[in-house]
């Protein structure tokens, strides 16, 4: 490609997510929350999670950062509400071999557009960091989650 | 300015030939993704000429040895080599004696050379350090460090919007617990140029030393400490297109000779016994283990080379670069430069409407420009005009008025791509 795969990182749904993004904003009724940090480049995303038993109901995000770590955050809590425990980890070992090239692009309810950094090294952490925030959430942990 | 700008130093009828220079640099001929290489991040490292490469060819191949201790030829041949490359660099920043140019890995470990060893000294409760709000991580942490142990505090000297130091505050900012003053001489995130001999005059008049962060400076401007009486100097080889891992700390004699060692070792002994050793003279008593041999004389190398060139020419023409790219990227109607401060060197940091700088800095990548984006290690710059990061471009001597063009041509591409 011409633009050395640029097309491919910024797609529209991408920018589109980036500058509206969905379940933005504090949750009242979370039970769980955690934070991520990407010290590189100063991005900080907030998860917030509404468990009932081990379903997730609710979804929400606060972040500072780039198109891409808020598309990702934006797309993934859409895709997380409604699903187990069991399976987000599923969907977050499936997205973090997608997006670091270790598998070929799959079908996976939208979040394959994302499968474009993976020919960015430096921006995939940007992409997994707020996967790696819900798991902290998902885990009870209280320490910040940080790329470095 | 156009692309085949000479700058010719009225003084000594110099002309700045930037067509040779770039092409001492091997590495600008490099493409990155197909395209020429456009190197914006000197101020994060900057690149080497070819007679700073071979230099350190030079030394293995011909002249390599352990130094000071050595009985045999090639120890002797690399103690010489060495010595005068530390001549070298006392002329470059006309220190007074040679024993004040000490050779350390870079500014930070200067600076935490003497935040270690003076503070530890020094500082007691209660005692205070004054810092700038423009200082880079390096020149905060080691003094918070020292006041950890010591209950020293740290107080910042504000700046104005424009980035520049406000020395009223800075007046005020003393008081009767005041023990150092520590502050760049130019800002790696801004690019200011603070007024520091007028700092420094400021902290002697109430008997307080200064240490002087010069990693961004010395690149640019020439570097006199008999003429600034700076109490300690650091700045960084990489940065002056010499070597990664050497540095130099400059201290006055008297200081140095009355602080403890740094760390404890070879070379930086006179007797040692189980009771007790006692240390070497200056500037070995802090060149403890074996020091970083070729890259100091290569450092040597690299002031040859900038002497060569000579710091009139050099400033004049990075000036006139600054300027043209200060206006060029002003012109783009949705850049938010940070830092325009009147007194600048070799930086411009900027935002491009609300696309998060390290998009920015992606989108540049693939068009073959490197520059910076992130919070260039000053996070209280980044608090001080609350964003997270910024894009920073910055330049060396062989920088031309074009890659300021590429640049901003990349922008328009980002533009296009983020629609802002």
């Amino acid at each position: 490609m011409s633009d050395g795969g640029l097309a491919d990182l910024y797609q529209e749904v991408i920018l589109e997510h980036s500058r509206h993004p969905r379940n933005f904003g504090p949750a009242d009724d979370a039970n769980r929350s955690a934070r991520g940090n990407n010290p590189l480049c100063g991005d900080r995303v907030t998860i917030h999670l509404k468990l009932d038993g081990d379903v997730i109901e609710d979804a929400r995000f606060e972040a500072r950062g780039c198109a891409i770590s808020l598309a990702s955050a934006s797309m993934m809590t859409e895709m997380v509400k409604g699903k187990t425990e069991e399976e987000v980890r599923d969907l977050f070992e499936r997205f973090h071999a997608l997006v670091t090239g270790k598998t070929e692009a799959e079908e996976m309810g939208g979040l394959e557009v994302l499968a474009g950094v993976k020919d960015f090294p430096t921006r995939i952490k940007c992409a997994t960091l707020p996967w790696h925030a819900m798991s902290a959430a998902l885990e009870g942990s209280d320490d910040d989650v940080k790329t470095e | 300015m156009t692309a085949a700008t000479d700058i010719r130093d009225a003084g000594s009828g110099v002309v700045f030939d930037i067509e040779r220079i770039r092409a001492d640099f091997p590495i600008l001929s490099e493409t990155v993704y197909g395209k020429p290489l456009v190197y914006l991040d000197s101020a994060a490292s900057a690149q080497k000429p070819r007679q700073v490469i071979d230099a350190i060819s030079h030394v293995y191949e011909t002249e390599y040895a352990n130094v000071h201790r050595g009985v045999h030829f090639m120890s002797q041949k690399a103690t010489d080599a060495m010595e005068q490359a530390r001549e070298k660099i006392r002329a470059f920043i006309n220190a007074r004696d040679v024993r004040e140019v000490i050779f350390v890995r870079g500014a930070t470990e200067g600076i935490n050379l003497v935040a270690s060893s003076w503070g530890r000294k020094n500082l007691r409760e209660g005692d205070e350090i004054i810092v700038s709000e423009i200082e880079h991580h390096s020149n905060i942490v080691p003094w918070q460090i020292i006041g950890e142990q010591t209950g020293a505090t740290l107080k910042a000297v504000p700046v104005d919007d424009s980035g520049a130091l406000i020395l009223d505050d800075y007046e005020k900012l003393f008081s009767d617990r005041t023990r150092m003053v520590a502050m760049t001489h130019v800002s790696n995130a801004l690019g200011t140029v603070t007024p520091i001999k007028r700092i420094i005059d400021i902290a002697h008049e109430k008997g307080v030393p200064v240490l002087v962060d010069g990693c961004q400076a010395a690149p640019h401007v020439a570097i006199d400490m008999q003429a600034l009486d700076a109490d300690f100097y650091v700045f960084s080889g990489h940065k002056i297109y010499g070597p990664s891992g050497i540095g130099v700390l400059y201290g006055k004699a008297e200081l140095l000779e009355a602080m403890p060692p740094y760390q404890g070792g070879g070379e930086m002994i006179d007797t040692v016994t189980f009771k007790k050793s006692t240390w070497a003279d200056l500037p070995f008593k802090f060149e403890a283990g074996t020091p970083n041999i070729a890259d100091a004389i290569a450092l040597g190398a690299a002031v040859d080379y900038l002497n060569d060139i000579g710091f009139d020419a050099i400033t004049a023409y990075e000036q006139e670069l600054l300027d043209y790219a200060t206006e060029r990227l002003s012109a783009i109607n949705t850049i938010r430069l940070i830092g325009t401060a009147p007194e600048k060197a070799g930086i411009v940091s900027f935002l491009l409407g609300d696309v998060h700088p390290h998009d920015v800095g992606t989108i540049l990548d693939r068009e073959g420009i490197a520059v910076r984006t992130g919070h260039h290690c000053a996070q209280p710059v980044m608090e001080r005009y609350d964003v997270a990061a910024t894009v920073r471009a910055s330049f060396g001597l062989y920088n031309t008025p074009g890659d300021v063009d590429a640049l901003v041509a990349s922008l328009g591409r980002v533009q296009e791509i983020f629609g802002s």
